[in-house]
């Protein structure tokens, strides 16, 4: 009953509710690739270039493919990436956050000097030289891996101030006298106050991912077999759909991408407001 | 003379919480009759009405805290103006030419990134004819050597300042334009006792060369047996007792204002001081009949029925309790 | 003497310290990667049909070996890289052969910096100038609608958004050049026409880093404006009759102005890859577009020499913003020891 209330107040907010039905509507798409008729590996399943019809409702490709089927596979697997590079990093922050929040010192010094120079470096230009090196190793595992390594930093610094303030708190000094282990401390006592920040982060972080791979994907540095929103877009770009005017090839991942990272974005500006209505600025990731 | 006059004055925050309408009745049907070249002290326990009462005396009643019914009239070149008949830009032209303001804790409220004397060239030039820049500087050194704060100050940036510092600036501040009536809200709370007695000191001193009003709202009796004239006594959203401040320390007759006055340390009196039993109600539930009775003594009978008015027992001290009756 | 112990220096480390580190990195990441980049590159031209006899083909290794800096022992070749650094040295570019790595960046830097630094500016100012005045008439509808389009600009990447102009502006209306920093084949020099030409090629990727760039600012502005506004001090001023428009300008922007400027350093690094990413999508003649071509050609002097410099640039930048700052606020300039 308490999530039914939980949802009925989400509801209340339009951006909620329209995020919440996009991103229903991408999931059931992406849940659909189990049905496609074709390995999406597979070339000349299909007629060439073909305007969307009734046997193809979004046309067909130069690759001989139907757009519709590639697009279920690329929602899919953009999803499976972002959903690995945001829980992987989520669980990095954690434990970094924590461990530098709660040892504080060298330690925590050390741990905030990486963090602020993953803030500070460009990023973007690290993750591109590191993939151009695995490129060969590339799939949707390695590529989330790679990517969680690089989002942690700012929700790692948020989870250490939020250790910080409750280390002075009485309940640690209880817990401590009366011989409470530090990890059962940390993980039982503190983590439920950085559980609603962890869940906020991970769709911003998850978004980030999404474009970051879409990026990658445009340079070349992904596994071009694999169909993702980026592949899916590059492989429009390079048999030159826009000057041919197949449109319906480069349109539908445009368009699927710009409606995931809306409804993203949506979900979690209203989840973030509900949660804090105080602190309402939102940091999404770059590139 | 009067200068300032409310009658039956209501204000409430009306708050919609989830569909639920919550009325908090912070200034319950008040009367005040406030005397030209008087220290007039409010006194009470934190979440009385204290501050909206003051809000709504200085004119400024805004949303989620609303104007009920009641009037405010202020004495102004011998004409009465009630206050909610003026426009924005006459209520802001009074404000700090006629009535100003000392805030409470004066930490935050000075622009953290502009030197003070920037600060008081704004609230100059908002209020007084175009002049240039050095002569509002000067005007504001003179008016700061009169009061005998350290010209320095004017250069110094506000976390420059220690905090009984800061203080004073801004009672130096609210004096400058000459106002006939200070309001001054908590001056001395957060400050160290020392630091609070250089503070009243200053307040009595600009009444002293303004002679003017000064409202002085406190939860510190010992600070208004020090400078008030008269002290009206609040609770829950009322003035339950008002007298001169000999009588109110000498034959208090209200009981709540007789605990006020037993928890101030007494020289030669080593007993264990007592605070006021049990809390004060909440502003959207008061009790029926008189709003005192859950900690009230001597509570009987009516005092559970109707809400005791206040009465004229002597003098200019008048007392809102059924055992005056 | 506090203001310089507990602000200058560190920040000062800090720098020293990102840059030491980021270029390590660059050095290390490469030779300690499972491929190898000389043989790489000689698959790579295998692959491309090209044939050598097996002698000169061991001196071509040795060739490509030198030319990575791959030679010697692991501490000397890091000795070596930072000294060649120093003498910004990169190396030869491998697919530009014989052209110094650092003679491409040179042509290329000019064109980045010019469209980083104006669009940040000026998505900076605007940004800010119109998030603060939504934020102060936060009740008004235009400030509603202003929120709502940039709640659906700001969530999309630097890529997409682009490319959706590109398509729309570019394709579908044909009222911007679609590629290219000038004409083909337009020479570059101060005349009106050259300059004219280079502006308007370059008007589509600024704008779209200054619609991206302005729509983070209004967001995190209109925020910091709300809630300036409720600060005591802005509450005082109004009490204390202050005209309205001084209470803007001097309480309330002045102070919101300052976290803006922060966030500006915080967010530089992503300001600049997102430049680095839309030249790819118009391709721009800057770093961004050089970088795509290193990657495609597989040009690894070219690709670290980009890195190095890019990182050395982004914290130089950094650390700039973080001198200038205590300049705006006197708590800063000022702090005294606790």
């Amino acid at each position: 009953m308490k999530i039914f209330r939980l949802f009925k107040d989400l509801f209340r907010d339009y951006r909620f509710a329209v995020s919440a039905c996009v991103l229903c509507v991408l999931l059931v798409l992406a849940v659909l690739s189990i049905f496609a008729p074709n390995d999406p590996a597979l070339w000349d399943v299909a007629p060439k270039d073909e305007a969307p019809s009734f046997t193809h409702l979004l046309g067909t490709n130069s690759k001989g493919q139907d757009v519709f089927w590639e697009a279920t596979f690329s929602v899919r697997n953009s999803l499976i990436i972002s959903v690995i590079a945001g829980s992987v990093s989520r669980l990095i922050a954690v434990i970094i956050g924590m461990v530098a929040g709660y040892r504080g010192r060298k330690t925590d010094t050390f741990l905030m000097f990486i963090s602020d120079s993953l803030l500070v470096i460009p990023l973007f230009l690290i993750i591109v030289m590191l993939a151009l090196l695995i490129r060969e190793y590339m799939n949707l595992v390695t590529l989330g891996l790679l990517l969680a390594l690089f989002g942690w930093a700012w929700d790692a610094r948020v989870i250490r101030s939020i250790i910080l303030t409750l280390r002075e708190r009485d309940f640690t000094y209880t817990a401590v006298l009366s011989g409470t282990g530090t990890m059962r401390l940390v993980f039982n006592e503190y983590m439920p106050y950085a559980t609603p920040l962890v869940f906020s982060t991970l769709i911003n972080n998850m978004s980030w991912a999404i474009g970051l791979e879409i990026t990658l994907a445009i340079l070349g540095l992904v596994n071009m077999d694999i169909p993702t929103l980026g592949t899916t877009l590059q492989w429009a770009i390079s048999k030159q759909a826009i000057l041919l005017g197949y449109w319906w090839w480069i349109l539908t991942p445009i368009v699927l991408s710009v409606l995931l990272f809306i409804a993203l974005y949506w979900l979690s500006v209203s989840i973030s407001e509900y949660l804090d209505p105080r602190s309402r600025i939102q940091r999404v990731g770059g590139a | 003379m009067t200068i300032l006059k409310t009658e039956q004055l209501r204000a409430y925050y009306v708050l919609d919480m989830m569909g639920t309408k919550k009325e908090v009745k912070a200034v319950n049907g008040i009367d005040l009759d406030i005397k030209k070249n008087e220290v007039y002290g409010i006194a009470g326990e934190s979440g009385c009405g204290k501050s909206s009462l003051l809000k709504s005396l200085y004119g400024l009643i805004e949303p989620p805290l609303r104007h009920i019914d009641g009037k405010i009239l202020y004495n102004i070149n011998e004409e009465e103006v009630d206050v909610f008949s003026l426009s924005q830009e006459e209520t802001r032209k009074l404000r700090w030419e006629y009535i100003s303001y000392v805030p409470q804790g004066s930490m935050s409220v000075l622009n953290p990134v502009t030197r003070l004397e920037e600060t008081y060239r704004d609230f100059l030039e908002s209020h007084v004819p175009a002049k240039s820049k050095n002569e509002i500087f000067e005007l504001a050194r003179e008016h700061i050597n009169k009061l005998g704060l350290p010209q320095k100050t004017l250069k110094a940036y506000p976390h420059q300042l220690s905090g009984g510092m800061r203080q004073r600036v801004t009672i130096a501040l609210a004096a400058i334009l000459k106002p006939e009536i200070i309001i001054a809200d908590e001056p001395t709370t957060a400050l160290d006792v020392v630091v609070q007695r250089g503070v009243v000191q200053l307040l009595k001193e600009v009444q002293n060369e303004l002679n003017n009003t000064i409202i002085l709202v406190t939860h510190d009796m010992g600070v208004h047996a020090n400078i008030a004239d008269r002290i009206g006594i609040m609770y829950a959203g009322k003035i339950v007792e008002e007298a001169d401040t000999e009588t109110i320390f000498g034959a208090p007759k209200h009981p709540y204002t007789r605990y006020l006055i037993n928890s101030l340390p007494q020289f030669g009196d080593k007993s264990v001081r007592k605070s006021v039993p049990g809390s004060p109600p909440s502003l959207d539930k008061l009790p029926d009949g008189c709003s005192f009775n859950p900690r009230c003594p001597h509570a009987k009978g009516r005092c559970f029925e109707r809400v005791p008015e206040m009465v004229e027992v002597n003098n200019g001290h008048r007392v809102a309790c059924w055992m005056e009756n | 003497m506090s203001f310089i112990k507990r602000y200058l220096i560190p920040r000062l480390i800090q720098y020293f310290l990102v840059i030491f580190v980021g270029v390590t990195a660059v050095f290390f990441i490469p030779r300690f990667s499972p491929s190898d980049p000389v043989e790489k590159t000689i698959t790579q031209l295998r692959s491309q049909g090209s044939f050598l006899d097996p002698a000169s083909m061991d001196e071509f290794i040795e060739d490509l070996t030198e030319m990575y800096g791959l030679g010697g022992s692991l501490p000397e070749q890091y000795m070596d890289f930072w000294k060649r650094l120093f003498h910004g040295d990169f190396g030869l570019s491998f697919f530009q052969f014989p052209t110094p790595v650092i003679d491409l960046i040179a042509v290329s830097l000019p064109w980045t910096l010019a469209l980083l630094l104006s669009t940040t500016i000026i998505g900076w100012v605007f940004g800010n100038l119109i998030g603060g005045l939504a934020g102060y008439y936060s009740r008004k509808s235009w400030s509603r609608i202003l929120d709502t389009i940039a709640m659906i600009v700001r969530p999309l990447p630097y890529y997409i958004f682009a490319f959706a102009l590109l398509i729309l502006l570019g394709f579908v209306f044909r009222l911007f050049p679609i590629s290219g920093g000038t004409s083909f084949g337009a020479a570059i020099n101060f005349s009106w026409n050259s300059i004219m030409d280079m502006l308007w090629h370059s008007f589509l990727p600024a704008l779209s880093l200054v619609i991206l760039g302005g729509a983070a600012n209004f967001q995190t502005m209109k925020l910091i404006v709300q809630n300036v506004n409720a600060e005591n001090f802005v509450q005082y001023a109004r009490i204390g009759g202050i005209k309205e428009r001084r209470i803007v300008g001097r309480y309330v922007i002045r102070n919101a102005m300052l976290p803006q400027f922060t966030n500006l350093a915080l967010s530089l690094g992503q300001i600049f890859s997102g430049a680095l990413i839309t030249e790819i999508v118009f391709s721009y003649p800057g770093v961004g577009t050089l970088l795509y071509n290193a990657i495609i050609t597989g040009d690894y002097n070219l690709i670290m020499g980009i890195i190095a410099i890019s990182i050395v640039a982004i914290t130089t930048g950094i650390l700039i913003i973080d001198l200038l700052y205590p300049l705006l606020d006197p708590r800063i300039r000022y702090s005294q020891g606790k």
